[in-house]
């Protein structure tokens, strides 16, 4: 099997920013997408043969069709404020991972092709021609960026990689060169509906596995309702979320608040996933077709509310892109925000004292809160800006009694990316998923020198897989990472008035 | 008179290719839907909560000033000292001179040397700092070449060798009303003249577009209501997936 040898970085002090380490991570680049994968998404199975006019020509289309391009693509003046702000720059050292360099690696070949600067003064403004080498390089930079959106935080212009690096990816695939790991994805869900490839009797076995699990756990008759025609919210929630470690115990967290709050819901086979690899690839018309099920499976259930489960990216697809890829959302009760997140649904609940938390059960345990990237500066939850922040650590301190933050600079719209986001989380790019982690590794050590944290809570699927991984590495448990509603669900007390 | 004609072509030349060449690049940006909302969140919920985001972005370099203190310091120095070294000049164009024009003179000294400051840190962040050389292109250097020499040559005419200024003034004056005086033949005087028009010439062909591109930038200047306001690109609209029953 896929056997890489690397050496993960020594934790060191919270942010030291690295001395330049010119190709360090060249060799770091993931799987191809085989024609299989690249074919059921509208791509070219293999690289074409004129791939340099396609590439040309998609940049162009994309430069027509997003504001963010052309104005990314001009306005950066290289101040370098966002040289230092990177996990995979902060972890590998490799300039091309500093966020203004790998816009670079495009802005150079836009320069080249579509400014007057770089047509007649190409060395002057550092214009080149699109070459094999430089395609390789896209390949290999553009799947070294989670999109996770901290650079564009410090950006005097507010340019944001994530867009740069979707265009990347996107002209990548359409000239052949897609990704094995988030393609092959998308084209399960695109014929199963979730990531997994998880048919609906699987699905309902595990569901009903869960049941009994709970049931046996706490005597309590807590249900796990898959299509059921006329509940009152659809919960879709991440795939893994039905049988990952610790992903599944915030899945009975959530059933358990249901069973609770005696609000009916189901879940759905045919939508079986909340999250959304098109986001990742920069693909408009992919994420369109993976959110088309959720509306059509909201539509066909005939419920009046959707809910989304623990998962940052498919949140920030939900909140920020649903409305504008598949609303109007006409047909659904009014009265709630549409989506809604579990996060927010929960803390109603709580807010209008029809659930009662005992904090007592998470007494044996000092949490802290990773504030996940496409939550924290890609969406919000709540009504004003920032609940993204509070709502989460107001939940936890709902469910236990000691909590602490991390360092300032890494939490709320600071905070870094678990380092396995934006479709990297695979084990082909295992060293790069160990090195981008190392500035939330440092900060998570801290806090547990400084007060003894034992577990960091998140409501990110992605993040979960991540850490439960990458932690090891750096001499810490696996199990540290849990999510927001296991504590919820540990904490909840069943009360037979409500 | 004939230096005079020739810098009163070449400025009006400048000041077209200037203007017509920054609007078209707006236009272009302005045409350019944003298909999805992304702002960069915490972002205001209101046009007005935007307006003052913009604000302080475009005045107090707010997302600046979480990057880098430093680059903060002397880019501010540097933008404020020219914005009030270009009131300033507004004498040279005005007869009489406004008000608070001639009130900012003495000012206008200080930000000039405050430019030539920011200028200076700002090279030697990008000459000392590893990270920020290896960003750095030719053209970025020479851009500050360029306004060092245009911050110093204005300097030097007010410390070193002064310029004839009534001739000048008679000269500015003459292109605002189209009556073309006789410029004076002054060594730092031209050099300043010229590499202002260098420098209009360059602005609408390179990375000073960042100055009309920030208020396009779609991750500052969108509201964070995407629940509230379904917001769809025209292009987006056509789209099979958008399916037939929706508006």
């Amino acid at each position: 099997m896929l056997k890489i040898e690397f050496e993960t970085p020594p934790l060191g002090e919270l942010l030291t920013t690295p001395a330049l380490q010119r190709d360090a991570m060249a060799h770091s680049r993931p799987f191809v997408a085989k024609p299989e994968h690249q074919q059921g998404l509208g791509f070219p199975g293999k690289l074409v043969d004129d791939w340099q006019d396609v590439a040309l020509a998609k940049m162009d289309e994309l430069l027509g069709k997003y504001r963010s391009l052309p104005v990314f693509l001009d306005a950066c003046v290289k101040c370098g404020a966002c040289t230092d702000k990177c996990h995979y720059y902060l972890g590998t050292g490799d300039p091309k991972n500093m966020p203004v360099a790998r816009q670079d690696l495009l802005r150079k070949v836009y320069r080249r092709y579509f400014t007057l600067a770089g047509k007649w003064f190409p060395r002057l403004v550092g214009a080149v021609e699109l070459s094999e080498d430089l395609i390789n390089d896209w390949y290999s930079y553009y799947h070294q960026c989670s999109e996770c959106r901290r650079c564009s935080v410090y950006c005097p212009f507010g340019i944001d990689t994530a867009e740069i690096t979707m265009a990347g990816r996107e002209i990548l695939a359409a000239i052949g060169m897609g990704q094995k790991y988030s393609n092959e994805i998308i084209g399960k869900v695109h014929i199963i509906g979730n990531n997994l490839g998880l048919p609906e009797p699987a699905l309902a076995n595990t569901l009903e596995g869960l049941e009994e699990e709970v049931e046996e756990d706490i005597s309590v008759p807590v249900k796990f309702p898959l299509d059921q025609h006329g509940a009152e919210v659809l919960l879709v929630t991440p795939s893994a979320d039905f049988f990952a470690e610790p992903h599944v115990d915030g899945l009975i967290g959530y059933a358990k608040v249901f069973h609770q709050a005696g609000i009916s819901w189901t879940l759905s086979s045919y939508a079986s996933e909340a999250a959304n690899f098109g986001i990742f690839i920069g693909n408009y018309e992919n994420m369109q077709k993976v959110a088309q099920r959720i509306r059509q499976a909201a539509i066909d259930l005939g419920v009046k509310r959707i809910v989304v489960g623990e998962c940052g990216h498919a949140w920030r697809v939900a909140y920020s892109f649903w409305n504008t890829l598949i609303g109007p959302f006409d047909f659904l009760d009014p009265a709630y925000p549409v989506p809604q997140h579990i996060c927010e649904f929960t803390y109603d609940l709580l807010q209008r004292g029809a659930l009662k938390l005992d904090a007592k059960a998470n007494d044996d345990k000092v949490v802290t809160f990773h504030d996940s990237c496409n939550v924290s500066r890609g969406s919000r939850l709540g009504s004003v800006p920032g609940g993204q922040f509070t709502i989460p650590r107001e939940l936890i301190r709902f469910a236990c009694s000691h909590f602490v933050d991390m360092a300032p600079d890494t939490i709320h719209e600071h905070t870094f990316c678990c380092g396995g986001g934006g479709g990297l989380l695979t084990d082909d790019l295992i060293e790069l998923r160990v090195k981008g982690a190392l500035p939330r590794a440092q900060a998570l050590q801290q806090v547990i020198e400084q007060h003894g944290v034992t577990h960091m809570a998140a409501i990110c699927a992605i993040c979960k897989s991540q850490f439960s991984k990458v932690l090891p590495y750096y001499g810490m448990e696996m199990d540290m990472i849990i999510s927001v509603h296991q504590l919820i669900g540990d904490a909840l007390v069943f009360d037979s008035q409500h | 008179m004939v230096l005079g004609s020739v810098f009163a072509v070449l400025f009006y030349l400048a000041a077209i290719i200037l203007v017509i060449g920054v609007a078209s690049r707006g236009a272009r940006y302005a045409q350019t839907p944003a298909p999805l909302v992304i702002p960069t969140t915490p972002a205001p919920l209101t046009r007005t909560g935007v307006a003052a985001r913009m604000a302080r972005e475009v005045v107090f370099f707010e997302s600046l000033f979480k990057g880098s203190k430093w680059t903060w310091l002397f880019g501010w120095l540097f933008h404020f000292g020219m914005v009030v070294a270009l009131a300033r000049h507004l004498r040279y164009f005005t007869e009489p001179v406004w008000w608070w024009v001639a009130m900012i003179q003495w000012i206008g000294i200080y930000a000039g040397m405050a430019m030539f400051v920011g200028l200076t840190g700002l090279w030697a962040r990008r000459l000392l700092v590893d990270r920020v050389r290896y960003i750095s292109a030719l053209s970025d250097h020479l851009m500050l070449l360029l306004l060092l020499a245009i911050a110093g040559s204005g300097l030097v005419m007010k410390y070193v060798q002064h310029t004839d200024i009534v001739s000048l003034k008679a000269f500015t004056v003459g292109l605002v009303t189209l009556d073309w005086q006789p410029l004076p033949a002054d060594g730092p005087l031209l050099i300043h003249l010229s590499l202002v028009i260098a420098l209009m010439l360059i602005f609408p062909f390179s990375k000073l577009l960042h100055a009309p591109g920030v208020f396009f930038s779609p991750t500052r200047n969108m509201r964070d209501t995407p629940r509230e306001h379904r917001h769809i690109a025209p292009w987006a609209r056509d789209l099979p997936g958008a399916g037939p029953d929706r508006s």
